[in-house]
C-alpha cells in the first residue's frame, strides 16, 4: 500500500475518533498528529503526559512498575522490597530480562521476588513493624547484600506507614544503605512520575554518599552509562565501543549496575544517557550539583551509533576522537555485511511502533538503516520534551499516537496495514491473529541484544525472521476469507 | 512561581528548564546579562516572559532559580 498523504492520514484520524462520546472524542483527539517535520514544537500539535480516559485500553504502566521495575529493580547487589500486597513483586518478577553477573541470591537478587506480603491484618494495624522484622531477616538469610529498598506498593500510601522512618532506624541497625521509595501506583498518570520518584529517592538517599570522599582514583576519561536496562544485554553491547574508543565506564545505571557504582557516579566527567525519559532528572541533578554535564546518544543501528561516537568523542581530547574513528573503522565491514545480506530483504517495509521511555524515536534509524520506514510512532508515557525529540526523527505525514487505546491502535493498523509492529506483549497476539509480523520491541521478544554493532546484526536477523517469516501465509483471518477475496477479484476485474 | 533550571548550552546560550512543565527552551534575551548585574526579564523562543530578581553577579550556572511568570500563556 502507498504512503498515505497528510490529508489522508488526518482524515483516518478523524475516522477513528468517530466512535467516541463527544467527551473523550475530544480529549483522545488532542493524543494523535500527524507529523509535520516544520515544526519545533510538539505542544503545537500533541498532548502528552495526561490521565488516561476511563473506560479505553490504555497500555500504561503505574508508578511502582516505573520505580522497582525499571529504575531500581536491575541495581542487582541491592534487594528491592515489594512492600505491599504480594501481587505486584510477583507478577512483574524478572519479566523485563535485565542480565546481571553474579551468583542469584547469594550476591545478586535481580530475579527474585522480596516482598512484605501484606494482608488484611497489616492493613489495618500498619505494616512498620513487619518491614522492620523482614529487613532483619534479609540482613540474616543474604548477608551478602549491599543494601535495601523499600519499594511502595498502593496500600503503602494510603494507610499512612512511615516507611522513612523504618528505613532510617534499620539503616543504623545494618549499617548499609536503606532506601525508602515512595513509588505507590496511584501517583502520576503512568509509569513515568515512578522514574521521577526513584531519581529523587537515588538523588536523596544514594548519590551524596560518598561526598567528600576522594579516595576513588578517577581519570579524564571517567564516563557513565545512564538509562542503559541491560535489557538481553544491551548495555554490555554499548560498553564494549565506549571502552574501545578509551573511555572508561565507571557505572552502569542501572542495568548490571551496583549501588557502589551508583555512589561513584558523581566522580564521572560526562553523563552519558540513553533513556532520556527515565534518567533525565537525575543527570540534570548531577549537572547543577556536580557541574558533570550529560548528553544523550543512541546506538541503535550503525548511522546513529557512528553519529554518537563522534558526538561524544568531541567532548573528549584528540585521543578519544580518534578511538572513534578506530572503532568505527573496525566495525564497518560487521555492519556493512549485515546490511548487504538483510536490506534486501527489508527494503521498503513499513513499520509501526508502540513502545516507550526512549525506543519511539530511537529505534527509527536502526529501521532506516535496513532500508524500512516507520510509518507511526507513539509514546507510552512520553512527555512533551520526547515528542519534540521525536518530530526530527519521522518522516512527513507519519501517524503520531500518544497513550494510544487498544481501539485506535487496531484501527490505525487496518487502515495504514504496516509491514511490522514493534508493541509490547498486551498487543503482540491481537496482531499476529490479523496476520501482521510482530516484534516485541520492550524486552527484544526473549532475544537481543540490540545495543551497539553487535546488537544491530541481531536485530537485522530478528527483523528478518519475523517479516519473512512463511508462517503469516497461513494465517486465516477472519475477514480475509475465500469469499471476501472473490469480491476482491471481482472487483479489481 | 516556577522553579526554573538554567544552563548554559553548546553556543552559549541560555537554556530553561521548568521541570514540572516539561519546557525546555532557549532564552531569546536576558535583560541584564553583563558580569555585575544579572536577572530581570527573559524572553523564551516560544515567546513566553519571566522575570528573575536581578543579581549582583552572574549565577554559577547550571542552577535552579525561582521566576516569576509575566505573560498568562497559553
Amino acid at each position: 500500500m502507498a504512503a498515505l498523504t497528510k490529508e489522508e492520514t488526518e482524515a483516518l484520524i478523524q475516522e477513528v475518533l468517530e466512535v467516541y462520546p463527544e467527551q473523550a472524542r475530544k480529549d483522545r483527539a488532542k493524543h494523535l498528529a500527524v507529523n509535520d517535520q516544520s515544526l519545533e514544537k510538539s505542544n503545537k500539535c500533541i498532548t502528552s503526559n495526561r490521565k488516561s480516559q476511563p473506560g479505553v485500553m490504555t497500555i500504561r504502566g503505574c508508578a511502582y512498575a516505573g520505580s522497582k521495575g525499571v529504575v531500581w529493580g536491575p541495581i542487582k547487589d541491592m534487594i528491592h522490597i515489594s512492600h505491599g500486597p504480594v501481587g505486584c513483586g510477583q507478577y512483574s518478577r524478572a519479566g523485563r530480562r535485565n542480565y546481571y553477573v553474579g551468583t542469584t541470591g547469594i550476591n545478586t537478587f535481580g530475579t527474585m521476588n522480596f516482598t512484605s506480603d501484606f494482608t488484611e491484618k497489616d492493613i489495618v494495624f500498619g505494616g512498620d513493624k513487619k518491614l522492620a522484622k523482614i529487613m532483619h531477616e534479609i540482613e540474616e538469610l543474604f548477608p551478602l547484600n549491599k543494601g535495601i529498598s523499600i519499594q511502595s506498593e498502593c496500600p503503602i500510601g494510603l494507610i499512612g506507614d512511615d516507611i522513612e522512618a523504618v528505613a532510617k532506624k534499620a539503616n543504623k541497625e545494618i549499617g548499609k544503605p536503606v532506601v525508602p521509595v515512595r513509588c505507590e501506583g496511584f501517583r502520576g498518570v503512568s509509569q513515568s512520575l515512578g522514574h521521577h520518584i526513584a531519581n529523587d529517592a537515588i538523588r536523596d538517599w544514594v548519590l551524596e554518599n560518598r561526598d567528600g570522599d576522594e579516595t576513588f582514583a578517577t581519570t579524564p576519561y571517567d564516563v557513565a552509562v545512564i538509562g542503559d536496562y541491560n535489557i538481553g544485554g544491551d548495555a554490555w553491547a554499548s560498553r564494549t565501543l565506549l571502552e574501545e574508543m578509551g573511555l572508561r565506564v565507571v557505572a552502569q545505571w542501572s542495568g548490571d549496575g551496583t549501588i557502589a557504582e551508583m555512589e561513584k557516579t558523581p566522580k564521572v566527567k560526562l553523563n552519558l544517557i540513553h533513556c532520556y525519559r527515565s534518567m533525565n532528572y537525575i543527570a540534570r541533578h548531577m549537572e547543577e550539583k556536580y557541574k558533570i554535564p550529560w548528553i544523550e546518544y543512541n546506538f541503535f543501528g550503525p548511522t546513529k551509533i557512528a553519529e554518537s561516537l563522534r558526538k561524544i568523542a568531541a567532548l573528549f581530547d584528540e585521543t578519544i576522537q580518534a578511538g572513534a574513528e578506530k572503532v568505527i573503522a573496525k566495525y564497518q565491514a560487521e555492519y556493512d555485511a549485515v546490511i548487504a545480506k538483510y536490506k534486501p530483504r527489508l527494503q521498503g517495509k513499513r513499520v509501526m511502533l508502540y513502545v516507550g521511555g526512549l525506543r519511539p524515536r530511537h529505534v527509527i534509524g536502526a529501521y532506516e538503516d535496513l532500508g524500512m520506514e516507520v510509518v507511526g510512532t507513539g509514546y507510552e508515557f512520553g512527555h512533551n520534551d520526547d515528542y519534540d525529540r521525536t518530530i526530527k526523527e519521522m518522516g512527513n505525514a507519519t501517524l503520531i499516537y500518544d497513550d494510544v487505546t487498544g481501539y485506535e491502535f487496531e484501527e490505525f493498523v487496518k487502515r495504514v496495514q504496516p509491514d511490522l509492529i514493534g508493541s509490547g506483549i498486551k498487543e503482540k497476539y491481537i496482531f499476529q491473529k490479523m496476520g501482521i509480523p510482530f516484534r516485541q520491541m520492550h524486552s527484544w521478544d526473549y532475544s537481543g541484544p540490540y545495543h551497539g554493532y553487535d546488537g544491530f546484526a541481531i536485530f537485522a536477523r530478528d527483523m528478518d525472521m519475523t517479516l519473512n517469516n512463511p508462517c503469516w501465509k497461513q494465517v486465516k483471518v477472519p475477514w480475509k476469507t475465500a469469499e471476501s477475496s472473490n469480491v476482491a477479484v471481482a472487483a479489481s476485474a | 512561581m516556577p522553579s526554573v533550571m538554567l544552563k548554559k548550552n553548546a553556543e552559549g546560550k541560555l537554556v530553561f528548564y521548568v521541570p514540572k512543565k516539561d519546557l525546555e527552551e532557549v532564552a531569546e534575551s536576558v535583560e541584564f546579562d553583563s558580569p555585575d548585574k544579572w536577572g530581570g526579564e527573559v524572553l523564551l523562543s516560544d515567546g513566553s516572559k519571566y522575570y528573575f530578581e536581578p543579581m549582583n553577579e552572574q549565577p554559577d550556572f547550571p542552577v535552579t532559580l525561582r521566576a516569576k511568570r509575566l505573560d498568562s500563556g497559553e
